[in-house]
């Protein structure tokens, strides 16, 4: 092993993805911020209001006033909290939930390869010659549109988000208060019982997929020249619905019910810790939406890619169309709050143990069938 | 003399044995405080940190679909209904208890026993945890796909062990309700 080599592994398996991944946090951050500007706006619009006006064009510096506002205000704990935990609350909830996003493809495996190719020569201390460039331009694990393509993607997925629910149910209990409390034993019940459903909601696509890895499903809709939302559609509305009722948005948002429970299970935190668990909420908002489209929706790939007379829109590069299809999502999960009322908490337990998970059962049952029996 | 390459520092073997002792250190250390915490949600936010420094030496050891389960069977769902149950005890009351009960003398017992295995590990070295045995279709097998292996030899090999295991979570899932149920 000589030093260029040494160089290059580093390149590929250190420093690009460390890139990527602080990439990732900031833009994120930034869409979070901007995704609670677009909600305001799109529910007063909906409920013929203006929503914020005052702060930048049409409100525009919203969510900066907000975040330095966070920032400034008096960090509280309350007098009989569990002060350590009331502390790493906000934090358990936010990091799964950034997690998540390690094995999101926001693009193909090539995506990045000419940017690499055309960037390397800028830092002329690094000494690499052409023939190495072109070695890490090629490597999928730099140049791929991801941080990381696992084999165990979904699985990830699903355990890293599930880890987050602690984060609600430990700061409802340390807060040492009723409303919390009520609102971290609501959230709980909900998560865990829709978590089921949604489980099986995607084992419908990993049948038809035949992979645990994301960035695979997508290159197998690729190469099957369909989105699997024509074949597994009712899989798809199932996800939906629980993704709905995993992110606690309306008309799931029982645990914090504002007319019932003041604030649910954060009525105790303020300031910076009360922003972590908003961004929780909203990071978790964005990587259903992702997971949603790279399962159902062909991740970076083009509508309709079986006809060939729509092959023009190739030039709009697979990122775009991601990010695009997950703003739809998002779009609808905010057109959904300002439309449907909340259900009652017995209606919620029934629907999510009687009907969705039955459902998304029989869903995979017949799947699997089907795939046994013509496959 | 030339200077020690910096590479050396974060070769692959260097890596895998300084996060193996971290993760150790951290398991060790959250089970000691599981069963050391006064505050029964405390310990079980400890019992968490073990278990996810379990999944961690699961990773490390390339069994990561045993890990991803470890971490979603044990932390997400039944640490969370732990927790469930917990939060509606009154701590105080549970803080103030006594903590060991009548059966310290057989605890310390199995304990005196199990460290002296402990102990004998240690002095033996690593020649008795080797496996001489093992099959060569399982080391085959391991070369492919994690999740594909386990669930291959699931549906084939150990069937049965898997279908009278997963009844038997049934029954426990069947008496609990009947428990539960004053009236049928």
């Amino acid at each position: 092993m000589n030093e260029n080599v040494f160089i290059e592994n580093l390149l590929i398996y250190a420093v690009i993805p460390l890139i990527k991944i602080v990439v990732i946090v900031l833009v994120l951050s930034g869409a979070i911020a901007y995704l609670t500007l677009l909600e305001r706006k799109l529910i007063a619009h909906i409920q013929v209001r203006l929503g914020p006006m005052r702060v930048g064009w049409h409100g525009l510096l919203q969510p900066i006033a907000d975040g330095l506002k966070f920032l400034l205000k008096e960090d509280i704990v309350p007098a009989k909290a569990d002060a350590l935990i009331f502390t790493i609350a906000p934090a358990i909830s936010l990091i799964p939930a950034f997690l998540v996003f390690a094995v999101v493809p926001f693009g193909p495996p090539d995506m990045l390869q000419d940017f690499l190719g055309w960037t390397l020569g800028w830092f002329p201390f690094l000494n690499l010659d052409e023939a190495t460039t072109e070695r890490i331009a090629q490597n999928a694990i730099a140049s791929g549109g991801y941080v990381t393509d696992i084999n165990i993607a979904v699985l990830f997925v699903l355990s890293v988000s599930s880890v987050g629910i602690l984060g609600i149910i430990l700061g409802g209990w340390a807060s040492n208060s009723k409303y919390p409390l009520l609102g971290a034993l609501r959230s709980t019940a909900q998560m865990v019982s829709y978590e089921v459903a949604l489980g099986f909601a995607i084992i419908g696509v990993l049948l038809v997929a035949g992979s645990l890895s994301l960035v695979e499903i997508v290159q197998n809709q690729q190469q099957e020249q369909l989105w699997y939302i024509f074949v597994q559609p009712l899989a798809f509305v199932l996800f939906f619905i629980c993704g709905l009722a995993e992110t606690n948005r309306l008309p799931f948002d029982l645990p914090e019910a504002e007319t019932e429970l003041v604030g649910g299970f954060h009525t105790e935190y303020s300031g910076f810790r009360f922003s972590l668990f908003f961004l929780a909420e909203y990071a978790n908002m964005i990587a259903v939406s992702a997971i949603g489209v790279v399962l159902f929706w062909g991740g970076w790939l083009r509508p309709f890619p079986s006809f060939e007379w729509l092959n023009f829109l190739n030039f709009i590069p697979g990122v775009v169309w991601f990010l695009g299809k997950v703003f739809l999502f998002l779009y609808v999960f905010i057109w959904v709050r300002g439309t449907l009322p909340r259900f009652r908490f017995d209606q919620l337990m029934q629907y999510g143990w009687k009907i969705f998970l039955p459902v998304a059962m029989a869903n995979v049952i017949v799947t699997a069938g089907v795939i046994l029996a013509f496959l | 003399m030339k200077a020690r390459p910096l590479y050396l520092l974060i070769s692959p073997f260097a890596m895998e044995a300084t996060l193996f002792y971290i993760l150790a250190t951290m398991l060790v250390v959250f089970a000691i405080l599981t069963v050391t915490a006064a505050n029964p949600v405390r310990s079980a936010v400890y019992l968490i940190s073990a278990l996810l420094g379990m999944a961690g030496l699961f990773f490390l050891l390339q069994a990561e679909f045993v890990g991803a389960v470890q971490i979603l069977v044990y932390v997400g769902g039944i640490m969370v209904l732990f927790l469930f149950v917990i939060m509606l005890v009154s701590v105080r009351e549970v803080e103030t208890q006594r903590r060991a009960n009548r059966q310290w003398k057989t605890a310390l017992v199995l304990g005196i026993v199990l460290s002296f295995e402990l102990v004998y590990f240690v002095v033996q070295g690593a020649d008795v945890f080797r496996i001489d045995t093992i099959s060569q279709d399982l080391i085959i097998e391991s070369q492919t796909l994690n999740t594909e292996t386990v669930g291959g030899l699931l549906y084939s090999t150990y069937l049965l062990p898997f279908e009278i295991a997963s009844v038997l979570l049934l029954v426990a899932m069947i008496a609990a309700v009947v428990l539960t149920q004053k009236q049928l």
